[in-house]
This record gives C-alpha cells, sequence and structure tokens, in this order.
C-alpha cells in the first residue's frame, strides 16, 4: 500500500532511532499532541528504543476526550428523546456522561446511529423528513471542515428537520495554554499532521517564537514520528525553535483553502471547556448567526449542566502531559476499558486506553 | 469465492397469498406446515429429517462425540462472500473441525421477524442447504418461531452440531506446551471488513469479500497425516487477538508473535487503516490458528499450503513459559506490545 507501508519499513525506522540516539546529549521533554500520535508511539512499542533522556508526554489531542461531559450530558438528553434520530461518530458511543452513554441510550431505545461523516446525518435528515435528526460535530479541525460541509449542504437544500450539537475544538490555543503553564515543562512539540493539513502550519509559527520551543508538524506512521522527533531533538539540541514540516506529503504552509474557507463560513470562535482541562479562551467552535437555525441547543433549549468528575480520574492531568496514565491508583483496577472512569480510559485515541492496550504490566515508561 | 447467485427455482410457498411472514407462519397451524413442508423440507430433505417426529433417533457414531451451538444474528444477511445460511452452518461446523471432531449432524432453528420477505428467507433456506451438502453435515432436527414486528424483516438462526472424534487424544487449551509452535492458516481480517462495508455501505477499493468457509477438510487432513495438533481454534468475533488471548490464559501459557509475520490482504490493510480498525481484532470466518510441537510445525505447514485454503498458512509465533495469558507482539523495529481482549465493539474512531 502506497504511502503507509513505505514509512513502516524496519530499516529506516531504525537508521532515524540510530540517529536520534546519535545526537541527544541532554533531556528532553517532548509532547506529542494528539491521540492518534501517542498510539502510534506505544502500537509500534517506539517509546522503549528512544534514549532514555527523552522523555515523551502525552497531550491533549483526543478529540473524544475532551469533549465536556456537559455536552456529553445534552447528547444524552437528546439521543433519549422520542421523535429524535442521534448521529455520532463510533468512538463517542461509549463515553461516559454523568448518566451512562450513548450505547446505554441506545438499549434504551433512543434511535442512535453511529454514521462515518456529517453527511451521512444529512441523509438520513432527508430520508426521514418526519423525524429530527441531529449531529454530534465534535473534532478537532480534522472534522469541523466537514461539519461545516454538512450544515451548508444542509442549507442550501432546505432542510428543517437537521441540527447539530456542536463542541468542536481548536488546537493552537490548547497549545498555548500549555506552554504557558510553568509545571508541564514541555520542551518541545510534535504537531498533528492531520490538523495541519487543514490549517496549515502558520497559526503555530507565533507560538514557537512566544515560548521558544520547536514545534514539528509530523505524520503517524513509525517513520514519520521518529523522523518528526529527531529534527524536534536537533533543533533543540542546537537552540533553534521553528515551525518544521516534517509531513510535506500532506501539509502545505498555507493548509487546505477550500477546507478553511467552508469552517470561516460557518463557525465562529468561543471560549470551550474542555475536559478535565477547563475553559480554554478561543479554542472552541461554535455555529454562527448565519446558521443559528442549525443548532440542536438553541433548538431544543438545552441547558449546560455542571458535571462533577470522579474524583479519582486525572484525566486532567494526564491531558495536560503532567502525569501518565500508570500514575494513576485507578489504572487497571477501578478503571479500564470496560468501566472506565474518564474518558482517557475510552476513546481509541486515549493515553490511558493506549497505555491499557499496549503497555500494561510493561516494564519501563 | 464468489458470491451465491441466486437463479433456482422459484420459492414454493404461494407467494401471492404471503409474500412475507406473517404470525401465523408460527402459530404451529397450517402455515407453519405450509412453510416447513415446501420451503424447509424440500430443500434440507434426508432420511433422518424424515422421521418427523418431535426428536430424531441417531445411530451410534462408534466414538465420544463432540456438541457444540452456536447463534447468528449477523446484518446484512447476505454480503460479498457469503450469507447468513452458509455461515450458521459454517460456524458450527467449524467449531466441531476446533475441537478435532468430524461434523456429522445439525440442528436448525429459525426466529423470524414478522414482516420478513419470503425470497429472502427462501434464499437463506437454500444456501443453508447448499453448505450443508458442501460440508456432509445433515440437518435432523429443526425448529421455526415468528416474533412480532420490530425493526422489520430480521431472521435469527441458531444451529448445533454434533460431530465424531475420530482420534485421541482430542485438540484442547489445556495440551499447549512451551516451545509449541502457532501456525496461521491464511491472512486475516476478510469478514469482518466485508461484512461492515456492506452494513456501512462502504464502497472500498479491491472489493473484499468474507473468507467464510468450512475448515473440518484441511483439519481432517492435517490430523490424518498423524501431526500431534495440540489445539486448534477459529479465530472469529475478537479477532486472531483475542483469541490468542484467551487461549494464552486458558493454558496457563505465554505466547510470542511476530506482527509482520501475520499476513493481511492490502484492500484489509487498506480499510482498517482508514476506519482505525487492528487487522488482528478483525473477525474471520475462514481461518485457524494451530499448535503443534516445532518438530511437527514445517510437515504441518506442507500440508497446510497444499491445501487451496492454506495457501498462505505460516508461523506466527511460538508458546514460551512466562506470564500465564500474556501475549506479546514484536514487530521489525524492535518493538513490542501486549495484545489484550477486544473491549466493546470495535468502534470506527473519528480522525
Amino acid at each position: 500500500m502506497r504511502y503507509v507501508e513505505e514509512f513502516r519499513r524496519p530499516g529506516p525506522v531504525r537508521d532515524v532511532l540510530d540517529e536520534i540516539r546519535g545526537i541527544t546529549t541532554r533531556s528532553w521533554r517532548i509532547m506529542e499532541i494528539c491521540g492518534g500520535q501517542t498510539h502510534a508511539f506505544l502500537r509500534y512499542g517506539l517509546q522503549p528504543l528512544l534514549p532514555d533522556q527523552i522523555t515523551l508526554l502525552h497531550g491533549p489531542g483526543c478529540p473524544v476526550c475532551v469533549t465536556p461531559a456537559g455536552k456529553i450530558g445534552m447528547a444524552l438528553a437528546l439521543a433519549s428523546r422520542p421523535g429524535v434520530i442521534f448521529c455520532s461518530f463510533g468512538d463517542m458511543l461509549r463515553v461516559p456522561g454523568r448518566k451512562g452513554d450513548l450505547m446505554s441510550v441506545r438499549s434504551e431505545g433512543g434511535d442512535v446511529r453511529m454514521v462515518y461523516s456529517p453527511l451521512d446525518a444529512v441523509r438520513i435528515a432527508r430520508e426521514n423528513p418526519d423525524r429530527e435528526v441531529v449531529f454530534f460535530a465534535i473534532g478537532f479541525e480534522t472534522t469541523a471542515p466537514a461539519t461545516a460541509a454538512a450544515v451548508q449542504q444542509a442549507e442550501r437544500t432546505g432542510l428543517t428537520n437537521f441540527s447539530l450539537l456542536v463542541a468542536h475544538v481548536r488546537v493552537p490555543p490548547a497549545v498555548e495554554i500549555l506552554l504557558s503553564s510553568p509545571q508541564t515543562g514541555i520542551d518541545g512539540f510534535l504537531a498533528a499532521g492531520h490538523v495541519c493539513t487543514v490549517m496549515g502550519t502558520e497559526e503555530y509559527v507565533p507560538i514557537a517564537q512566544k515560548f521558544g520551543v520547536p514545534i514539528v508538524v509530523t505524520g503517524f506512521e513509525p517513520l514519520d514520528l521518529l523522523q518528526g522527533l529527531h529534527a524536534c531533538i536537533l533543533q533543540l539540541e542546537q537552540g533553534r525553535h521553528e515551525v518544521e514540516n516534517r509531513y510535506a506529503r500532506s501539509v502545505r504552509p498555507e493548509g487546505n483553502r477550500p477546507a478553511r474557507d467552508a469552517m470561516r463560513a460557518v463557525f465562529r470562535v468561543v471560549d470551550r471547556e474542555w475536559r478535565g482541562i477547563g475553559v480554554i479562551p478561543e479554542s472552541g467552535l461554535d455555529l454562527n448567526e448565519a446558521y443559528r437555525e442549525f443548532d440542536a441547543e438553541r433548538k431544543f433549549e438545552l441547558r449546560d449542566e455542571v458535571v462533577e468528575e470522579s474524583r479519582i480520574c486525572i484525566g486532567g492531568e494526564i491531558l495536560q502531559g503532567l502525569k501518565k496514565p500508570d500514575a494513576c491508583p485507578a489504572f487497571g483496577t477501578d478503571c479500564t476499558p470496560e468501566t472506565p472512569l474518564g474518558a482517557t480510559m475510552v476513546s481509541s485515541e486515549g493515553a490511558c486506553a493506549a497505555y491499557w492496550r499496549y503497555r500494561r504490566n510493561h516494564d519501563g515508561n | 469465492m464468489t458470491e451465491t447467485e441466486w437463479k433456482g427455482p422459484a420459492c414454493p410457498v404461494p407467494l401471492s397469498r404471503y409474500p412475507r411472514i406473517v404470525m401465523a407462519h408460527g402459530s404451529g397451524g397450517r402455515l407453519t406446515r405450509d412453510l416447513i413442508g415446501r420451503m424447509f423440507r424440500p430443500v434440507l430433505a434426508n432420511p433422518l429429517l424424515n422421521q418427523a417426529h418431535d426428536g430424531t433417533v441417531l445411530d451410534d457414531p462408534g466414538g465420544r462425540i463432540v456438541m457444540t451451538t452456536d447463534s447468528h444474528v449477523i446484518r446484512p444477511l447476505f454480503f460479498p462472500g457469503g450469507d447468513i445460511g452458509r455461515l450458521s452452518v459454517f460456524g458450527t461446523v467449524n467449531d466441531l473441525a476446533m475441537c478435532g471432531a468430524a461434523p456429522r449432524w445439525l440442528s436448525l432453528s429459525l426466529i423470524l421477524e414478522e414482516g420478513l420477505d419470503m425470497e429472502t428467507l427462501w434464499r437463506v433456506i437454500r444456501s443453508i442447504g447448499e453448505a450443508a451438502r458442501e460440508t456432509g453435515v445433515t440437518v435432523v432436527t429443526g425448529d421455526t418461531k415468528v416474533i412480532d414486528r420490530r425493526g422489520g424483516g430480521e431472521l435469527l438462526i441458531n444451529t448445533t452440531g454434533i460431530g465424531v472424534l475420530e482420534r485421541e487424544p482430542a485438540p484442547a487449551p489445556a495440551r499447549i506446551r512451551p516451545g509449541d509452535r502457532i501456525i496461521l492458516s491464511g491472512d486475516i481480517g476478510r469478514h469482518g471488513i466485508a461484512v461492515m462495508c456492506a452494513r456501512e455501505g462502504l464502497a472500498l477499493e479491491g472489493g473484499i469479500e468474507s473468507d467464510c468457509a468450512p475448515l473440518h477438510e484441511i483439519v481432517g487432513k492435517l490430523l490424518a497425516v498423524g501431526i500431534p495438533v495440540h489445539c486448534l481454534r477459529d479465530p472469529t468475533r475478537g479477532g486472531l487477538a483475542t483469541a490468542l488471548v484467551e487461549l494464552a490464559a486458558d493454558s496457563g501459557t505465554c505466547f510470542r508473535i511476530a506482527e509482520e509475520a501475520v499476513p493481511v490482504h492490502g484492500a484489509v490493510q487498506g480499510a482498517c487503516e482508514l476506519l482505525g480498525l487492528d487487522p488482528l481484532y478483525v473477525a474471520n470466518e475462514g481461518r485457524f490458528v494451530m499448535f503443534v510441537p516445532e518438530e511437527s510445525a514445517e510437515t504441518a505447514l506442507t500440508v497446510l499450503r497444499k491445501d487451496p485454503s492454506g495457501e498462505r498458512a505460516c508461523i506466527i509465533g511460538r508458546v514460551e513459559s512466562g506470564d500465564p495469558g500474556r501475549v506479546v507482539a514484536d514487530n521489525a523495529f524492535g518493538g513490542t506490545r501486549i495484545l489484550d481482549l477486544l473491549t466493546g465493539d470495535p468502534l470506527p474512531r473519528i480522525c
């Protein structure tokens, strides 16, 4: 398969590992922003192959994990309503809110459907004119353009039974918050290639300058990650802090213009709560005035509920790279993927789920 | 295997009256009798079924018997490479084969939802008939029930199978020993991906078909040449990883596999990349893993590879004496990961 196998070949991977060992002279703490990167590091067992001086911190880039419990509460309430078809991406279905998850709502008779694209939800709305169809619009800049396209399509075709529960989030404000915190001690970042495919790399330039940290855009295959890590360590060793694109087969500096245009047309930037972290200014996207009729919160007069998180779960600290999953007293005992206390144990991109799947009982970091 | 074509005779139940299943088809009265007499019996007829009694008297098979049961609830009913009918026969036949038994008899229990299209039922019954003939098993007893309309058009099938052990000792998890080689009979993930694509209407390049196939013949060959097969398992739901973790736990041993040795078709790999699934956790319906002593591994491979269903058979790992229940996968870069049971349903990720 092109563009995948080439980046999993053992020879080049071992070569880059050797190069990383060759250039590393000091201790560096490097955060991969995206849960997909975290999983790939663990899935391919790369972490133990790195020099001891390199500490990988796992970032907050798991869209399912950071969706606030209040929004999940709204989703559960909407999905339970008679007459509503509630559409969601697959890995949101098992994330616990205060009262269960979407899977349980379905087992109690709610019409919850897993979709692969918001456009599927638009189609379902068209096919069911007597039902209200709601799409749970979550995710980073990766999924927001598809949501925007769906809203535009719904508007063009005059759909009135389609709306969205919007919880989209933006990466750069979260990066700034993490860098502003004295506790995190992040020396460098691996930025997520798919987010930058949409948004480009320009947003990161002022952040790299302001905080003096290198930000390297990487892909998700073993070779991508290690080349990105190598570039980041090289910058640190040489005292540089630039934005560097090591995923050039997908990422252009300006990003994907039509996708950005669609987002700009449909969304406005708002403050947003990140589960476990708190409200981050300008880190969310909501429908703008022109598309407010598609806002499910308005349409169904939903109220955000304050949700108390588990006192044991340290998901918030994990999402900020302050702690690792196996430092949690509940990890693997009270908290497992079957009985998750927090979203980081549920999502396929959550750091706790990654540790559970790949590194349980393992020695080392 | 190509998708079954349906060119046979038209449905024998008078369609003009009931093109769909109604509650009365399960009432035990005339319509039930019509369904059995006109649709089921002509396709499945054999002297044992023709005893037409509340139960069927079976002859002493002359060996220890193995019994297994399996319910089939798959959606959609028809998918590339198979359908619920073939699956309900092969699934049970394969469970018997994994116990080292030659499959002999099958019960067939149908739960039909009011509103099920009669033509659909007819296709499935014919498919069951064909699959039974292919595998040489005899349907000896059956039952039909109709349930109230819910979503519409559901068809659920339970089959119970009885087979005979022709050689002792029978393969079993308790016989797995440190040093055994782990052999996989072919590439993985086809069934799960084919069904998921059919269910979700995903059109992927490469047109993956289910690997749905009976395994008793190839297992029979392996046993017949005297290979001391310690254990067999077909990695259905939960995929290869889940099957291995279960066997490691049940045998109190530890497995080490080489991930790059596990064959995965390019289109399955591509679909998994797209959907965020791990092929090791995707279902199979025509593959098995086998545990044999090191000295028998090459002979076993030779036998397997001579059979079309085992062309891609390979050694994927070995049994060690370590933490009981632990399965470790090594990759080509020197990295390792732990394999665990599948959690929940495999859910496609969002990005």
